[in-house]
């Protein structure tokens, strides 16, 4: 289980990264944690030409919190941003999350913006990203533009980044203390990728809201904006009577009325860890 | 000789002598060593589960830079002969020829059909890629239980059906205690295949020496001289001149007792090009093509009287076995275990176990840790449960009416079983201590406060174990059920030795070791017994069967017995005393007043190196050599009870183990705490099978489960502690009386956590008979409740 | 130390690259192929065949080594990536001392059967007691669950560190 041939490159700068990207377009793919990748090749179920290791790029692992949020770059680590996390500081929902990701062996290689990018559906922080509304810089040769995550992610290992294009930083929006938080999952085994998965959000102060994006159930990170009009209305019970229209992900081990039934009860459990009425 | 004294070292608690070393980084195992002009073997595997193989073009490969050579099953026709599995012991058994690679026919996904060798693994698999294969797809035999339907494919075309083999065990008058039955339970069991996962993939280095015509293979392996004699075999070459090295093996469960055709190729592959071939098997391939475990389906009732007293089994179980009976010892053994030990620990009267064992195109079944029993303990405790329940009875107290009484030994059973030193009500007395049964009534409070629903499961078990020569070689099967052990006095008075037992983690090296050197009343470092390399230890059988401590200890004491008459013999002779006047103690030889006349190694230095101070310079033999088998008994029954508590997630059907007990009793025991590792490993890989493990194929035999993201193991974080403790009730038919313990904790642990799955969902009135257990099942299980 | 010329990838140079980084304390340079796997290069390139390789797609852990001070996946980094790196192998590891207090827990309580797991069971084991980790027996296992063990069903490794923990210096 050996990797075909590629080339290796590099950079020492951000910029010299897409460059490498923009040289042959489609050729070349980031090796940052390699956590995911790495299999990948090891399968050799990827076999890009080039494969452009970011790990030494300046300033790659800036971790900022200042009144913008908490800013990432590409090369922040689970295990940094769990660190962080675990002081009371950057977000309470990725407090929560971080922990489910993995083992504490992947979680000191695998970056946040390298599990952005992946997009793998199952993975629990493209649906944080989605459910605090993080923004996401994107460099290219071409320059750098910004994109919500809900718009980031398309499908299935899919996102709205051009084959030249590279995550150059996250941000996540700064805490809302009225908010309250928590990621739940099932999953057989810790550290397993979700079957199903939910980040929830929910505001108790003032008019009530709530933000719930489920993973592992859908192509991508799934916004469930009927439960969360239900749940601020009518409750939870409300709230998991509308997981009923949701078309989820079935196949293999777990059908999609698995899925569905394990949704609504994470939702459930979610609702009451979060003050939310029943 | 003097009475044998008490024993020092044998049944106290010590760690293995290879542990410190293992654990610094230092074990040497296969793919640790590297030969000089050494070639890296990578195989091409069947993508199919069944194809025909039109044709094949190797050019591109063979061009590509580092490649030495790229075989196909022609290239190698002329140094090996298929693999053919025989056993007389299976009547009718239908047994294809296996080659070591595919000719022309590939019948399941993973089949070597090509073998590269080039000068890293990584160019290996280079070439891999530029090879291509014509197959021609033909239809799959994937699924077991319509194997014998008319019109089902088949797994060989030119064979009539998919039977390979079909048997019956009978005894008593079965169809009498169904008709008188007060009660019947009856259930259809769903077994989901699963393997081994030894941490340390398959691998060898094999080396063919073409001036002196000499094999040298170091091989991650279980059982050396098993493999020298069908290696010798197969390439027609004289077992002097084939050497099987097993090094320090990363785990091997049964997974290492086979002879896989991807290793006999390498060795083929070695001695067609003189020169080194090392194969690592990667996860991929060691997912695909090492043995896998278990697959039945088990339509099973149970009769009871009035008094809810078992009186037979009947049984029905459909094996799906893979596309060829293993070599060289056959799958069906699997099929056999899987029925034999039903009701093995109750007094029933009747018994009878209908079998098929069919192929499929799909990897071959093989014998792999507990072999067969697992299934026939979930079964028979599952229907105790499911009886007890429909009585409104304690499950436990169920059981103890059901033993067979101690009184009642020995006693074969109407299923065949010989049943001799056993200790049902022991053990289960000795559980019921064990477990703190208010702190468990407490804890499954605790859980249902917490909304989940707590099962507490129970499961005794009969295992047969360190079978005998009635096995294999009964069967024309060259598989040894005894075992040697050569010992040596050296200079300094220490004692080296080799054994034909296989050291694989289980530390039976050091446990021998330790044997030997109470015998000769020295310290236990005193004594160094080396395993695992056919040219210097006499033949024996290695590791399978629970047989080290029954049969190999057995084999050292033997030894020990002899080199402490030699050593007595000559220190008499140097002494002018009668060899009956004198003991050994603490590493010298003593008078009958206990005072030291000779060191061992005075005497040792004289025999070796002043040879004429003897008497008529007749030197004392202090190299000896014994062999042990057992006459009688097939098998070396064991018991035990297994409990466990899991709890439910009604919401997800998550199951959680939350304790585990076990109380066994494999006789005398020689060294606890390896036992106990034994016993705990044991359980985890039966929990494994129970709520994790399953190697999944879909309808057209294509695997969906080939990585370990996809195959679930046992890890820590969901894993309970385990309770052990012993019964110990020797074996009456050795002098140590020690029976097997390395497969107890499999046994019975998936039947216990089955039961106590069971347990939680039967408030409402349901149940699951399928392993794993998945968390679907589960959610099914309610739903149906909620249905009813 | 000087890296043996691996003969198994001799041939396989065209995209090589020449590294330098510190492995257990030495420095070593190297000219290595860019897809050979970190843990490949230490075993057969420097002889260090204390870091198994039980799965190479990071799921198994028996390849895990300390980078820069974190325990990583031996075979999902390349050698290439070494360059300029710290490396510590169970080989350095064991040689420093560090983990004789926890090596002594696994051996008396049987924590290790077959060993292959072992060198990397050892090495997360101590960054999780350097990190603090205390002797809760749900805590051990939560942080040993990367690492797979096939032969002791974990109970007697999370007894070995339990035992460390104990005795161990806490850090936090």
């Amino acid at each position: 289980m050996k990797p075909a041939p590629f080339a290796y490159a590099r950079p020492g700068t951000l910029a010299e990264a897409v460059a490498l990207l923009g040289a042959e377009p489609g050729a070349a793919r980031i090796l940052a944690g390699g956590q995911s990748l790495m299999p990948m090749l090891n399968f050799r179920l990827a076999q890009p030409a080039l494969l452009v290791d970011i790990n030494r790029i300046a300033d790659g692992a800036v971790l900022r919190q200042d009144a913008d949020g908490l800013t990432l770059g590409p090369l922040v680590r689970h295990a940094d941003l769990l660190r962080h996390c675990a002081a009371g500081r950057g977000h309470p929902l990725l407090a929560a999350a971080l922990p489910l990701i993995a083992h504490s062996g992947i979680r000191n290689r695998g970056t946040v913006c390298g599990s952005l990018a992946l997009a793998d559906p199952a993975a629990e922080l493209p649906a944080c990203a989605v459910a605090l509304d993080a923004e996401l810089d994107l460099v290219s040769p071409r320059g750098t533009r910004r994109i919500g995550a809900e718009a980031f992610f398309r499908g299935i290992y899919e996102t709205a980044l051009a084959e030249d294009e590279m995550i150059a930083a996250v941000r996540f929006p700064p805490a809302d203390p009225n908010w309250r938080w928590t990621c739940l999952e099932v999953a057989r085994r810790q550290g397993d990728f979700a079957i199903a998965g939910l980040a929830a959000g929910f505001c108790a102060t003032g008019a009530p809201a709530a933000r719930l994006v489920a993973f592992g159930v859908a192509e991508r990170p799934l916004r469930l904006a009927a439960a969360e009009a239900a749940l601020t209305a009518r409750g939870s019970d409300a709230a998991v009577a509308t997981l009923a229209d949701l078309d989820l992900l079935g196949g293999g081990d777990y059908p999609a009325a698995y899925r569905r039934q394990v949704l609504g009860t994470l939702l459930t459990r979610a609702a009451a860890a979060l003050g939310a009425p029943a | 000789m003097t009475a044998v004294r008490p024993p020092r070292l044998i049944g106290q608690p010590a760690p293995r002598p290879e542990a410190a070393r293992l654990a610094s980084g230092a074990g040497a195992y296969v793919d640790d060593v590297d030969l000089p002009r050494q070639l890296h073997a990578a195989f091409l595997r069947s993508p199919h589960p069944h194809a025909a193989i039109l044709g094949h073009d190797a050019t591109a490969a063979r061009a590509l830079p580092g490649v030495a050579a790229v075989l196909f099953w022609d290239d190698l026709a002329g140094v090996v002969t298929p693999l053919q599995t025989r056993h007389a012991g299976f009547p009718g058994l239908v047994s294809p020829p296996q080659p070591p690679l595919a000719d022309r026919r590939v019948a399941y996904q993973g089949e070597p059909v090509a073998l590269v060798l080039a000068a890293s693994r990584a160019l290996a698999e280079d070439a891999l890629e530029a090879i291509a294969i014509d197959y021609a797809p033909l239809p799959a035999a994937a699924d077991a239980a319509t194997a014998l339907d008319p019109g089902a494919p088949k797994a060989h075309p030119d064979l009539p059906d998919n039977l390979c083999w079909a048997g019956e065990i009978s005894g008593g008058d079965v169809d009498g205690a169904f008709r008188d039955a007060a009660l019947v339970v009856a259930q259809t069991f769903r077994f989901t295949r699963h393997t081994g996962v030894t941490l340390e993939p398959r691998g060898l280095i094999a080396a063919f020496d073409r001036a002196s015509g000499q094999l040298d293979v170091r091989i991650s392996h279980q059982q050396p001289h098993q493999l020298q004699v069908y290696l010798a075999d197969l390439l027609g070459l004289p077992m002097t001149r084939v050497r099987v090295i097993a090094p320090d093996v990363g785990g091997g469960f049964g997974i290492k007792m086979h002879v896989y055709a991807d290793e006999v190729a390498v060795c083929a592959a070695a001695r067609l090009l003189g020169r080194p071939v090392k194969f690592i098997a990667d996860r991929l391939e060691s997912m695909a093509a090492d043995v896998h475990a278990r697959e039945h389906v088990v339509d099973a009732r149970m009769a009871l009287d009035a008094a809810g007293r078992i009186t037979a089994f009947d049984v029905a179980d459909r094996h799906g076995l893979g596309a060829y009976t293993v070599f060289p010892r056959s799958s069906t053994m699997e099929t056999v275990s899987a029925v034999r030990t039903i009701g093995a620990p109750y007094a029933m009267a009747a018994f009878r176990a209908r079998m098929q064992a069919v192929f499929q195109n799909k990897s071959l079944i093989g014998q792999y840790r507990s072999v067969g029993h697992p299934i026939a303990c979930t079964v028979t405790e599952a229907l105790v449960d499911q009886a007890a329940r429909t009585r409104g009875e304690d499950p436990l107290a169920f059981r103890a009416r059901n033993y067979t009484p101690g009184a009642a030994l020995p006693f074969t059973n109407p299923a065949g079983v010989r049943l001799i030193d056993l200790s049902h009500a022991a053990c289960h007395a000795r559980l019921e201590a064990l477990m703190d049964r208010d702190a468990v009534r407490r804890d499954m409070a605790d859980a249902r406060a917490r909304g989940r629903l707590p099962g507490l499961g129970f499961a005794a078990f009969v295992e047969l174990t360190a079978s005998g020569s009635e096995a294999y070689g009964a069967g024309g099967v060259a598989v040894a059920a005894m075992d040697s052990v050569t010992l040596a006095l050296e200079p300094d008075g220490t004692v080296k030795g080799e054994a034909s037992v296989s050291e694989i983690g289980q530390g039976i090296a050091g446990t021998l070791a330790r044997v030997v050197a109470d015998a000769l009343a020295l310290p236990a470092d005193q004594v160094r017994i080396a395993t695992g390399d056919t040219r210097s230890a006499p033949h024996g059988g290695g590791a399978w069967s629970s047989r080290g401590a029954a049969i190999g200890a057995e084999a050292a004491l033997g030894a020990a017995a002899r080199l402490r008459a030699a050593i007595l013999a000559g220190a008499a002779a140097l002494l002018q005393a009668q060899p009956e006047t004198l003991d050994l103690a603490d590493g010298a030889i003593v008078d009958a007043s206990g005072a030291p006349r000779l060191t061992l190694a005075a005497l040792a230095q004289a025999a070796l190196f002043r040879g004429h101070e003897f008497p008529g310079g007749r030197l004392p033999q202090l190299a000896v050599a014994h062999q042990h088998g057992r006459a009688q008994d097939r098998a070396v029954p064991t018991n035990g009870i297994q409990a466990a508590l899991v709890e439910i997630d009604p919401g997800t059907g998550l199951v959680a183990c939350r304790r585990h007990w076990v109380v066994e009793d494999c006789g005398r025991i020689l060294n606890p705490l390896l036992v106990d590792a034994q016993i705990r490993g044991g359980v985890v890989q039966g929990i494994g099978a129970a709520l994790y493990e399953a190697c999944r194929y879909d309808g057209e035999g294509q695997l969906l489960t080939g990585t370990l993201a996809d195959y679930l193991l046992p890890m820590a974080a969901e894993m309970p502690d385990i309770a052990v403790a012993h019964v110990e009730t020797p074996y009456s038919g050795s002098v140590l009386g020690a029976k097997g313990a390395g497969e107890a904790g499999t046994c019975a642990a998936a039947a216990a956590v089955l039961n106590a799955v069971n347990d939680a969902l039967a408030p409402f009135g349901t149940a699951i008979a399928e392993l794993p257990v998945t968390p679907v099942l589960v959610l099914d299980a309610l739903a149906r409740r909620q249905a009813a | 130390m000087s890296a043996r010329t691996g003969m198994p990838d001799s041939l396989d140079t065209k995209d090589s690259v020449d590294i330098s980084c510190r492995v257990n304390g030495e420095t070593v340079a190297a000219r290595v192929p860019v897809r050979q796997s970190l843990v490949d290069f230490l075993r057969h390139g420097l002889g260090l065949t204390g870091s198994h390789v039980g799965c190479e797609h990071g799921v198994c852990g028996a390849c895990t080594i300390v980078l820069d001070g974190r325990c990583v996946r031996g075979c999902l980094l390349l050698a290439a990536q070494a360059d300029g790196a710290e490396i510590e192998t169970i080989e350095g590891a064991t040689a420093s001392g560090r983990l004789d207090a926890l090596r002594a827990e696994f051996v008396t309580r049987a924590g290790l059967q077959c060993g292959f797991c072992t060198p990397g069971m050892l090495l997360t084991a101590a960054e999780f007691l350097d990190a603090g980790g205390g002797p809760d027996r749900s805590e051990i296992r939560d942080a040993l669950s990367g690492n797979y063990c096939r032969c002791t069903g974990y109970h007697a490794i999370v007894d070995a560190v339990e035992a460390a923990a104990r005795s161990h210096p806490r850090s936090a």
